[in-house]
């Protein structure tokens, strides 16, 4: 199998930060894998501090890992990497930003404050 | 920081846990508080149930609880419980009608009836769904719709709880994070449910969500229960391994299988199930363990798939039948390039659902005087070998009877009050994780380690080196803990809730490990290459508990 690798432009930072800005990761990964396999091999083996959000994983039932991904708003689990040309992500638009990709998309009857 | 105060709190929304908050207010409890690490209704296992659900409704053919405790105490090898075995059959058909009145969409046949199939290990059609491969996400938003519609109950999302709450030997509450502002919260409570899942995602390859990774057991353990049958992890034995298939359920494949009949074949396209003393001859009825066995068992003699499985093929089954069965699958699988008329898949035991959980009297009550467990974090009910289609009514039964019962405890008593000193040091400790650590390795980083450990050395072979040394490097993980890295950082700092993962997580594992090493013979899921036999003698249960000072141990024989 040929080794492919994908470039991951990831929005950082949290609301209030001064300066926003974009890391760039370089991702190892098979045909097939995804945005999301992507972002979790980032967190274990580049940056653990990469906040994103996601809870099935695999399944796409819980829809937790809803993104902007070169600027359309896709599901990471279901947007397969590409080789080579930088893919843009960030966090969803509209809604207020909490760190990195995670914006907070709690029901508002299900948050604490 | 914030302050709650609660009758009943429970920990984890999926099935049980939702289930639950409705049968405490239900029962007349005022304050229900429902937390998840995840989104309500959204994360956990019952979401992702794309499978059947037993219940002894006998709407295809004459049926009685009693012959669904028979074919659950059959697969469970001579170790249910049988008294929690019993509730669950019993009270499953209720709750599927339950369900039903709440509009979850069983599926039907023409004249109305629930439709209900046979399933691997039934003796008969008793397990219903929810078209096409719905099952889970039908029964969540079910449950959410219900649990928003009730006053009494408050959702909080995004809360971990990371500790309990112990105070005279009671659990008066519990301590956790609320993980968008990184900041700790203290929840006083009646009384406590447990309902967070299993433990399955600390294996390489699994079924689980992100939230499976065994933090309930770790939670119990420290309040002073005792957890039972930690050793069985029931490996789902054709998982989904290749070609990548993504945003599909990897157990999805069962259902077709008996529905359809489809061939278990080796590397070089042979069957083999047969050499392992199953005979499918008469159906598609090989029980998961006996499959998980066959498959591992070709795999390692070199007769495998190219990708480390074996092939699952349904090219004998002519198109139409497959459109017919599939629906609108066919079409999702077709965008991720398969044509099962054309070529098979490959597949592979991964780990599934874990048998083992929190040690509960019918009241869903643990030794511990205020905490309750309910659905896969309980354990007993299944035995060394939990049967298809008993994992949601085992959530939905058994949340019903915790909430009830928890709801019961918290109204006959004064709800004791929150000191300066209840839950000792675990706010503290959340605020200066918060400030950051240095360290050499993120837990991130020991987390996936984590998940090779345990699937190599306690995954569904065990040999008495592997476990010794899976228990070797859990222990010194645990003694490491403080030199674990964490990033400076209060709102939503994943490397602070990976601490917490990482610290539950090893807990978890060390007591299924300790477990599967203490039991020396194989049954069900736990299969021992040095002890290949079943053994009469060990036709019994072992329970782990903790030592004030952390050691985690089997509890002498009773």
């Amino acid at each position: 199998m040929t080794a492919k690798t994908a470039i991951l432009r990831v929005r950082r930072g949290t609301a209030d930060d001064p300066a926003p800005h974009y890391d760039s990761f370089a991702v190892p990964f098979e045909e097939g894998d995804t945005v999301l396999d992507a972002l979790i091999w980032v967190r274990a083996h580049r940056d653990p501090s990469l906040a994103i959000r996601y809870s099935c994983i695999n399944a796409n039932v819980c829809k937790e890992c809803t993104i902007a991904i070169d600027g359309r708003v896709a599901y990471a689990c279901t947007t397969r990497l590409r080789d080579g040309a930088a893919m843009v992500l960030d966090p969803l638009p509209g809604k207020t930003r909490l760190r990195d990709l995670v914006s907070d998309t709690r029901p508002p009857r299900e948050r604490l404050d | 920081m914030t302050d709650l105060a609660t009758d009943v709190l429970i920990i984890g929304a999926g099935g049980a846990g939702m289930y639950a908050a409705l049968s405490a207010a239900r029962a007349g409890a005022e304050r229900v508080l429902l937390v998840d690490k995840s989104l309500i209704g959204r994360g956990g296992a019952t979401i992702m149930a794309q499978m059947t659900v037993a219940a002894a409704l006998a709407e295809e053919t004459p049926d009685d609880w009693t012959l669904h405790l028979a074919d659950t105490r059959a697969a469970g090898r001579g170790l249910c419980d049988d008294a929690l075995a019993a509730l669950l059959c019993r009270e499953a058909p209720e709750r599927i009608r339950e369900m039903a009145a709440w509009r979850v969409g069983w599926a039907r046949r023409d004249d109305g009836r629930i439709a209900q199939v046979t399933a691997p290990g039934h003796s008969r059609p008793r397990c219903c769904y929810v078209d096409f491969l719905n099952t889970g996400p039908a029964v969540a938003a079910t449950l959410r719709r219900q649990v928003a519609r009730i006053a009494a109950i408050r959702r909080v999302s995004n809360l971990g709880v990371t500790d309990l709450a112990v105070e005279d030997g009671a659990v008066v509450g519990a301590v956790g994070i609320d993980l968008a502002a990184g900041m700790p919260v203290t929840i006083a409570a009646g009384a406590t449910i447990i309902a967070t899942g299993g433990l399955t995602r600390l294996y390489r390859r699994n079924s689980a969500s992100a939230n499976m990774g065994g933090d309930g057991y770790a939670l119990a353990l420290g309040a002073g229960a005792e957890l039972i049958d930690m050793e069985f992890v029931q490996f789902f034995p054709i998982g989904h391994l290749a070609p990548r298939l993504v945003g599909m359920d990897p157990i999805m494949w069962d259902p077709f299988r008996y529905k359809l009949g489809g061939r278990l074949l080796d590397g070089a396209g042979n069957e083999f199930l047969d050499a392992y003393g199953s005979d499918e001859a008469t159906g598609y009825t090989t029980p998961r363990d006996l499959a998980t066995y066959a498959i591992v068992k070709e795999v390692a003699a070199g007769r495998g798939s190219p990708h480390g499985g074996v092939y699952l093929s349904f090219a004998h089954v002519p198109r139409a039948a497959l459109e017919a069965a599939f629906g609108p699958v066919i079409e999702r699988l077709a965008r991720h390039g398969i044509d099962l008329t054309q070529a098979p898949i490959e597949v592979s035991p991964i780990a599934h659902y874990h048998m083992g959980g929190v040690a509960v009297d019918g009241r869903m009550a643990s030794r511990v005087p205020g905490l309750y467990a309910a659905g896969e974090a309980v354990g007993g009910a299944n035995g060394a070998n939990r049967l298809s289609g008993n994992a949601i009514p085992e959530a939905l039964v058994f949340g019903e009877r915790a909430g009830h019962f928890a709801a019961a405890y918290a109204a006959g008593r004064k709800m004791a009050r929150w000191r300066p000193d209840t839950g000792g040091d675990a706010a503290d400790q959340i605020r200066s994780l918060s400030e950051g650590r240095n360290g050499e390795t993120s837990a991130a980083a020991l987390l996936n380690e984590l998940r090779d450990v345990m699937q190599r050395d306690v995954g569904p072979f065990r040999d008495a080196a592997g476990l010794a040394h899976a228990l070797d490097w859990l222990q010194s993980m645990r003694a490491a803990l403080p030199l674990v890295a964490v990033t400076p950082g209060d709102v939503c700092n994943p490397s602070l809730a990976d601490w917490f993962d990482l610290r539950a997580g090893l807990v978890a594992a060390e007591a299924v490990a300790t477990a599967a090493a203490a039991r020396r013979e194989s049954r069900g899921a736990h299969q021992r290459e040095d002890f290949p036999e079943t053994d009469p003698c060990w036709s019994r249960t072992q329970r782990i508990a903790m030592t004030a000072d952390g050691a985690i141990a089997v509890e002498p024989e009773r």
